[in-house]
């Protein structure tokens, strides 16, 4: 058992992909609530496969394309400083503030990096004492252990040369916010397989009994994907709803009792602004108070930057599968991949930026080649 | 991991002053310059025209078409499991004029020295080259050196640029894919990136991956005297596989599919690649090529690959489409499609 | 979001006070800090991301799971053919 060719297994996709065929009989829109599983819905090309009533809607669980343009401007302007080292994962580079992105800094001078873990900052910070070393914490709760350990292990190490520029958002209370929203059209969730890994599923529990939802906690291969997908349908046309967890191999209940109690040290709950959604309600952690000295905000004095969204941006409703990408005004026109106005254009798997890949290619084939 | 080129056994053949690394005399047109020349380069890289030390080479040339090209090397680590900068710079060019069909012939070199560069390290890349051009059978007939401060370059920067004769009959050229063509590739696909992202600073991890670096022009020659009217070939350098089909499918305003279960994807590349979340058809390769030949020829083409040492593993991925042109398709392995898109820019590790 | 993987673990020791190992990728072998799986042994699979275990994974979910997937429309595929 290696755990991914198996479940990367064609001949098994395809009976999972016949099972649901046949236990579908009505019209259902499901939100994959993870990026991850966005991800592997493109690249897998799954959505095309399933049965036509199936509707899957991209949901706003890519931390990348959710961070508030305010605090990619303050990572900017830290980024920009000439005593900075500001570090950051890849994906956040090419995300734009107001104008201009990280790789800009780095080509006007800032000393912009690329790690692969936030340990790899905690070890600039100490090979670097003279200059300041930033780490862009962004990510959902399963990034949020990594982030809360170079904190630590900066205090441990007494690191006074070392901060961490905090976006941490959380996916349940997202999930409430898109069941409170009154024109709401999602009947299930897909919950986030490693999400729940750290957290574990109880806290799922309050929401499907509040809304009566379907939530299966799903995984990300091809299988993995497929078989949430196919237990919401079954809960959705037996008008369940219940907690379900598809990923058992990776998540327990009970999640990472050792991660959660590091992150109720480091983190507390605050309020959160989503690119393209707006302020969430204790939707997000910021370091607690006994961490405060290594927040980057109060450090580099980048509190009373403010930036207003986008208003031409419709990627909040897209979020939310009240519209089609491509029935937002700006698509296409002022918002493309190479100059996004929201969140989900900014990521390749966001949705309105699988809509215009895709659209080129949909438009011009004349035969629906990508059906069974 | 200990596959990164030693030069620990590199010794000048003549010692040069007692400096052990380049200073901004060696750039200087003075004497420190000559004796780079002469005790470095020129024994490296004999050729007649480099001994003659003129101004400019002199060449023989038979009457026809020629292919020119040039292209600049800039790499971090400059030594890398499988090669360094300086077997890259040969290799390239050469690559690039067996992709017209050229038979190489001749190569100039241009060097960007940043002050402080091991004199070694610059040993052990000139001899890099020197073998390199030798196994590709071309000329070094001229070249270049200049010394830039210390800070302002990544050691050495390198530029060369070829000339190669073209068969008479070959008509190679990234508009000619016609809907029909099958699409070959000559091998395993994402050696050379994942090789240089695995000792890449602060990347570093052990992978079983070596780059593929080598000089195509064999292959090319083997694959022609099976079939003449190749219609494109391209080496998928940077941004890999993806943005080599996306440039055939635009410039001959066609569609491409390919299968991805038919990709050769060796294990560790596929591995290295989901671990950084990375696509192995947008990671560099710089000993591969990407053939879309007519379907009648495409057997005769794919079993002269097949007996030539760098097609050993040459496969048939897909074929040439008239619709959706401009566009390459993906069929998943589970059956599915997908648009393969260029990257924007460069490759990053994601997290999402 | 969230890019995790499955690795094998393959050696356990400590560096600045903290749990690491180094974690087999199918031939890729990376160091990853292990502070979160206190539990996980020499030979045990765990997902990775960003370079830190978040989980251990468990073997008898996994065979169950592709059990269950071995036995998902055959029913329909016997039908179809008897239609065919």
């Amino acid at each position: 058992m290696k755990y991914l060719d198996e479940f990367r297994n064609p001949e098994l996709a395809r009976r999972l992909f016949a099972e649901l065929h046949a236990i579908t009989t009505r019209p259902w829109a499901i939100m994959e609530v993870c990026g991850g599983q966005t991800h592997s819905i493109i690249r897998n090309g799954i959505d095309q496969l399933l049965p036509p009533q199936i509707e899957l809607i991209h949901g706003p669980g890519c931390p990348v394309c959710v961070t508030p343009l305010e605090l990619i401007d303050k990572a900017l302007a830290i980024a920009a400083r000439p005593e900075v080292i500001f570090c950051s994962f890849g994906d956040m580079l090419r995300v734009p503030g107001s104008g201009r992105d990280l790789f800009r800094v780095k080509s006007e001078g800032g000393d912009v990096r690329i790690v692969y873990s936030p340990l790899d900052a905690v070890r600039l910070a100490q090979a670097n004492p003279t200059r300041e070393v930033v780490f862009f914490g962004i990510g959902f709760e399963t990034t949020a252990p990594a982030n809360a350990m170079a904190v630590y292990q900066a205090k441990q190490l007494g690191l006074r040369n070392f901060s961490m520029l905090v976006s941490h958002v959380l996916v349940p209370p997202a999930i409430a916010a898109i069941m409170e929203s009154p024109d709401n059209r999602v009947q299930a969730f897909l919950a986030a397989g490693h999400v729940c890994s750290v957290m574990g599923t109880w806290a799922y529990e309050p929401l499907v009994a509040r809304y009566r939802v379907p939530i299966v906690v799903t995984g990300f291969e091809p299988l993995d994907v497929l078989e949430g997908i196919r237990r919401t349908v079954v809960q959705l046309e037996h008008g369940e709803a219940r907690l379900d967890n598809a990923y058992a191999r990776a998540v327990r209940p009970e999640g990472n009792v050792t991660a959660q109690r590091m992150l109720a040290d480091v983190f507390e709950v605050t309020d959160r602004g989503w690119r393209g959604i707006g302020v969430i309600p204790q939707s997000g952690w910021r370091l607690s108070a006994s961490y405060r000295d290594f927040d980057a905000e109060v450090r580099f004095a980048v509190q009373d930057i403010h930036t207003q969204e986008s208003t031409l941006c419709h990627s909040g409703e897209v979020l939310r599968g009240l519209l089609k990408p491509n029935q937002c005004p700006a698509f296409g026109r002022e918002c493309t991949p190479r100059t996004p106005l929201g969140a989900t254009m900014v990521s390749s798997e966001g949705a309105c930026a699988a809509y215009y890949q895709y659209g080129r290619f949909v438009q011009l084939e004349e035969s629906d080649v990508t059906r069974i | 991991m200990s596959r990164v080129s030693d030069f620990s056994n590199w010794t000048c053949p003549v010692p040069l002053r007692s400096y052990p690394t380049i200073v901004m005399g060696h750039g200087g047109g003075g004497k420190l310059s000559a004796e780079l020349v002469e005790h470095l380069f020129a024994p490296a890289f004999r050729s007649d025209a480099l001994d003659a030390l003129g101004d400019a080479a002199v060449l023989e040339v038979p009457a026809g078409r020629l292919a020119y090209s040039t292209d600049s090397f800039v790499v971090r680590p400059l030594f890398f499991p499988g090669g360094n900068i300086g077997a890259l710079a040969v290799n390239g060019t050469v690559n690039d004029l067996a992709m017209m069909g050229a038979t190489p012939r001749f190569l100039t070199v241009g060097m960007i020295l940043e002050e402080g560069l091991p004199v070694a390290q610059l040993g052990a890349i000139v001899e890099a080259m020197a073998a390199a051009a030798q196994a590709a059978d071309v000329q070094i007939v001229a070249g270049d050196t200049k010394v830039v401060d210390k800070g302002h370059g990544d050691g050495i920067y390198i530029n060369t640029s070829g000339i190669g004769v073209i068969p008479a009959g070959v008509q190679i050229a990234p508009d000619q894919a016609r809907p029909g063509d099958v699409v070959l590739i000559s091998g395993e696909i994402g050696l050379h990136g994942i090789a240089i992202l695995s000792v890449r600073e602060g990347l570093e991890f052990g992978a079983p991956v070596a780059s593929d670096c080598a000089a195509l022009h064999g292959l090319v020659a083997a694959m022609l005297s099976a079939h003449r009217a190749i219609h494109v070939l391209r080496d998928p350098t940077r941004g890999g596989l993806a943005a080599t089909l996306n440039e055939i499918a635009r410039m001959s305003r066609v569609g491409i599919e390919y299968e991805e279960s038919r990709l050769p994807v060796p294990v560790a590349v596929a591995a290295a690649c989901d671990m950084l979340g990375m696509d192995p058809v947008h990671i560099a390769n710089e000993g591969k090529l990407v053939a879309i030949v007519p379907a009648d020829a495409a057997d005769a083409v794919l079993e002269a690959m097949r007996r030539h040492p760098l097609g050993a593993q040459a496969t048939n991925i897909g074929r040439v489409v008239a619709q959706h042109p401009g566009v390459v398709v993906a069929r998943t392995a589970i059956g599915g499609s997908r648009v393969v898109d260029m990257q924007v820019g460069e490759q990053l590790p994601r997290i999402c | 979001m969230c890019l995790g993987i499955p690795g094998q673990v393959k050696e356990i020791y400590e560096l600045n006070g903290v749990r690491m190992g180094k974690v087999d990728f199918a031939g890729i072998t990376k160091e990853v800090c292990l502070a979160y799986v206190p539990e996980i042994g020499v030979g045990d699979y765990t997902i990775v991301h960003v370079g830190f275990a978040i989980t251990q994974l468990d073997e008898a979910s996994a065979q169950e799971s592709l059990r269950l997937f071995e036995e998902m429309g055959v029913l329909q595929e016997e039908l179809a053919d008897e239609v065919s």
